[in-house]
């Protein structure tokens, strides 16, 4: 392998001779144009601001993404933990043939003791704490909504409503779209740059926005949204419903300032791969989580308008006094209309989550089995079929809601059909690993848990594809549990695999295998405790989005459940520090990472590391598929794309 | 005792869906027993051995066929299982025995029974609060409605659950009960702070005691 890499190099150095020069010619220009406008921190002829802050190179603001989607999933994070907290202890009522009342349990170190909750005696630095919100007129917000450190429902529906847009919009479609699309791209396809670097950095610049305006909705009087992440008409529609204000607005405004930024970016990522293919990168030999991105990018081109102009009326509605969303016995508008709306766009979200997992995993499992994948053309045709019949299903979110049920049954029929490329990814997966030679580095053991997690995500959702057995499990846990397994299991594990494989191309430097694996071991272990019972909370007819479940005499069973699910989820929450650590640690301490360090053939690995402005001293020359490994007869277990067919001979022939 | 499967069903032609979701709990079941099995064997078998390379093979178009097809033919085959239930199910009764119009208003459900003229809107009509009676065997047809934002009425036990929306009645919701006692229904949507705990009950009585009760409400 070794001298596979010498020689290659070598070649390099011969064939593309008298190109290098010309290009190192145009780099060098760069940076000198750079250097006009140089500040104190200046040693690569950037300055600070604008090699970290304002820039416009494709690998920062993917790297920017990153950082930025991390930073949210521990909000998004957090405020799960708070209302499992809920969940885990929450107030019984005495009920007919149930247990006795019990009060529910203040946070930990923030709420007040019980003693002060009875009698207003003060006997912790909390009770002392909350005596002085109280006394204060200012912090009226803690007051009305976490009252001595309980829960009350109201900011428990913000707080599930909060977690669910923050964990779609701010955390998944930013790392998976944002930070890889934007770091893989122009290197896969063996490019120098995105086609429109200052819309790339607009596209990042108009996602803080959307961060800033949403965050700032949780300051707002009345709270920040509680309507659902899915935002409903009409209880979206008029605040004396849910008693929110401003919070909604915000919530509402920055989604679509997000979705801007979605489109600006889609719209580069869909340019930069039709235009700017290295010579010899054919359709057919992109990578697959390159097919992903592509496809994702249509996805979000076409659907992301129709939720910009379905918060564009709800904000009308909520402003200007027109009612789109609202009927009255006058006349107006539709709540349907809302979620026709908001799961038109919402179904292709879904998948726009979960394609480019699949794209990743579609990259690891070959280098870690060192085979090709298996069916790439099914692969891809698989992923264009998911993206076309996301199109065609969204009713299916609508079975229960007043839609003509005679709509039903198409609806069945075409979301039970996506069981059909699904399938066909996952049997491809496995006949990638078949007679291969399975090498378990972390990444890899991602990609293995990405794909038996999606087997249990896919297989729970054939249960609500099915109408008749969905009017009973809608709107339960079951559902609950479904998405996770399809969005942590799936994308989550795939952007951790992500992150550690990538991780010497973004840094130079390896993130540390020791603490990798553990974070991969208690993540996995802490992931099913959490959201496996969530199946069974669904099929005994948990209702989602219930802050007290106590309060129904059938779910009270389920109460040392919910509390199992919560010290899993605590963990799983904690776990993610190991993550976060290894993360920045790795960047300054890490080992030092060679030029291709898993041996892959992709181009990403031909550029030198850590990847200069431009990518490439020379653009290369695609000469082959981006999945040759163990190819017969060849001496190396890999052959790069940019490997020309005949090679020149090598030391040992 | 923790419940790991549905609660019971008292609902006499709602059988269909617990089935259904028995089929499709075996069918998923064997699929994720195969699949996650032929992973962990490949996972042993293929696990890389100093000296072993690789076989390298690039796909199999006959495979491939043949696993779109199977899948397509069982889900396509569930489909048709469920069409008939679910007409079934969200259809309007035809000769209903007893309809009650239910009002879903933050956080409340309100049943509205037409009284002896069988007659909704009129004088005689009874509201009751959260409490739903019913006799036992009877087909009963709800008219869902709402005063305010959209709620769901959902009872477990009946395998029902269908959105109400305001300013229009919706009528794909009936039962048949065939089990006196008392049962929660839940509103299964979110309605704002107080949907955690909005719970109504519906109490299915035998003909007798249903008699007795329509006697006590509506005195001659």
């Amino acid at each position: 392998m070794q001298e596979n890499e010498n020689m290659s190099h070598e070649h390099d150095d011969d064939a593309h001779h008298d190109h290098a020069h010309d290009d190192n010619d145009t780099i060098e220009h760069t940076h000198e144009h750079d250097d006009d406008e140089h500040h104190a921190h200046a040693h690569h002829g950037e300055g600070f601001i604008r090699k970290y802050i304002f820039s416009l190179d494709h690998k920062m603001i993917g790297k920017q993404f990153l950082i930025y989607g991390l930073i949210m999933l521990f909000l998004g994070g957090g405020l799960a933990l708070l209302f499992r907290w809920q969940l885990a202890y929450p107030e019984t009522p005495e009920l007919e043939g149930g247990k006795p009342a019990k009060a529910a349990k203040p946070l930990p170190i923030i709420g007040a003791s019980p003693k002060y909750i009875d009698d207003g005696e003060v006997e912790t630095g909390a009770d002392k704490m909350w005596e002085r919100v109280y006394d204060s007129e200012k912090e009226e917000f803690i007051e009305v909504n976490m009252p001595s450190g309980l829960i009350e429902p109201h900011f428990y529906n913000m707080l599930f409503t909060m977690h669910a847009t923050i964990m779609v919009f701010f955390v998944v479609v930013p790392i998976l779209v944002g930070a890889f699309g934007n770091f893989l791209i122009p290197l896969m396809i063996g490019t120098r740059d995105m086609a429109f670097p200052i819309l790339n950095m607009l596209s990042f610049w108009l996602a803080v926005l959307a961060a800033v305006i949403m965050a700032a909705g949780f300051f707002v009087p009345g709270g920040h949204a509680s309507a659902g992440w899915t935002g409903y008409a009409p209880l979206s529609v008029d605040p004396q419903w849910t008693g929110v204000g401003w919070g909604l607005n915000l919530w509402a405004i920055s989604l679509l300032i997000q979705g801007f930024s979605s489109l600006v970016g889609s719209i580069n990522y869909i340019t930069t791969i039709i235009n700017m293919r290295a010579p010899g990168m054919t359709w057919l030999r992109l990578p697959l989580v390159i097919w992903s991105l592509f496809i994702v990018a249509i996805l979000l081109l076409l659907a992301f308008p129709v939720l910009s102009s379905a918060l564009a009326l709800l904000i009308f509605d909520r402003l200007a006094g027109t009612t789109f969303f609202t009927s009255t016995s006058e006349g107006g508008g539709d709540p349907l209309l809302w979620q026709h709306l908001f799961w038109f766009f919402g179904h292709p979200e879904v998948y726009i989550l979960i394609l480019p997992g699949m794209g990743i995993a579609s990259e690891l499992i070959p280098v870690f089995s060192r085979k090709p994948i298996f069916g790439y053309r099914s692969m891809v045709y698989a992923m264009i079929a998911i993206a076309f019949l996301g199109w065609v299903v969204w009713g299916h979110h609508m079975f229960q809601s007043g839609m003509r049920p005679g709509m039903g049954a198409f609806f069945m029929t075409t979301t039970m059909l996506i069981a059909v490329p699904s399938a066909i990814k996952t049997f491809n997966w496995l006949g990638t690993m078949f007679r291969g030679s399975i090498r378990f580095t972390t990444p890899m053991l991602h990609a293995i848990a990405f794909v038996s997690m999606f087997v249990i995500g896919g297989l729970s959702g054939i249960y609500m594809a099915n109408t008749p057995v969905d009017i009973y499990i809608h709107d339960t846990y079951y559902i609950v549990a479904h998405i996770h397994y399809v969005v942590f299991g799936g994308s989550l594990f795939a952007i951790f695999g992500g992150i550690i494989f990538w991780f010497p191309k973004m840094y130079g430097r390896y993130m540390n295998d020791t603490l990798s694996k553990i974070h991969f071991w208690l993540t996995f272990i802490a992931f099913n405790c959490t959201f496996f019972p969530m199946h069974i909370l669904g099929v005994g007819g948990h209702m989602r989005r219930i802050s007290n479940p106590m309060q129904y005499e059938y779910l009270q069973t389920f109460e040392g459940m919910n509390l199992f699910i919560t010290m899993s989820a605590f963990t799983l929450g904690f776990v993610q520090l190991i993550l976060v650590f290894n993360f920045f640690w790795s960047i300054y301490r890490g080992k030092v990472a060679e030029k291709n360090p898993w041996h892959v053939n992709t181009l990403e690995w031909e550029a030198p590391t850590p990847v200069p402005h431009g990518n490439f001293a020379q653009i290369p020359t695609v000469y082959r598929g981006p999945y040759e490994y163990s190819v017969p007869g060849e001496e190396s277990d890999f052959i790069p794309q940019a490997q020309p067919e005949h090679a020149p001979a090598s030391a040992g022939d | 005792m923790l419940r790991w499967w549905l609660p019971e069903n008292i609902s006499t032609f709602a059988q269909g869906v617990d089935d259904l979701f028995r089929l499709i709990y075996w069918i998923t079941v064997v699929v994720f027993v195969l699949v996650i099995g032929t992973l962990i064997i490949f996972l042993i078998k293929y696990r890389h051995r100093e000296g072993h390379r690789a076989e390298y093979i690039e796909g199999s178009t006959k495979l491939e066929i043949i696993w779109t097809a199977v899948t397509t033919v069982i889900v396509f085959g569930l489909a048709m299982l469920s069409f008939p239930q679910w007409n079934n199910l969200k259809s309007p009764a035809e000769n209903p025995d007893y309809v009650v119009q239910v009002r879903g208003e933050q956080f409340n459900w309100y049943m509205i029974y037409p009284g002896p003229d069988n007659e909704l809107g009129t004088e005689d009509d009874l509201e009751l609060e959260n409490e739903l009676y019913v006799p036992e065997d009877k087909l009963v047809q709800i008219l869902l409605t709402s005063k305010d934002v959209i709620h769901s009425f959902f009872i477990p036990n009946l395998r029902q659950k269908q959105d109400t929306l305001p300013n229009r009645i919706i009528d794909t919701l009936k039962f048949q009960a065939k089990e006196p006692g008392r049962y929660e229904i839940p509103c299964a949507e979110l309605c704002g702070f107080g949907h955690s705990g909005m719970v109504g009950y519906l109490i299915v009585q035998t003909q007798e005691e249903y008699d007795a009760w329509v006697a006590e409400q509506w005195p001659e």
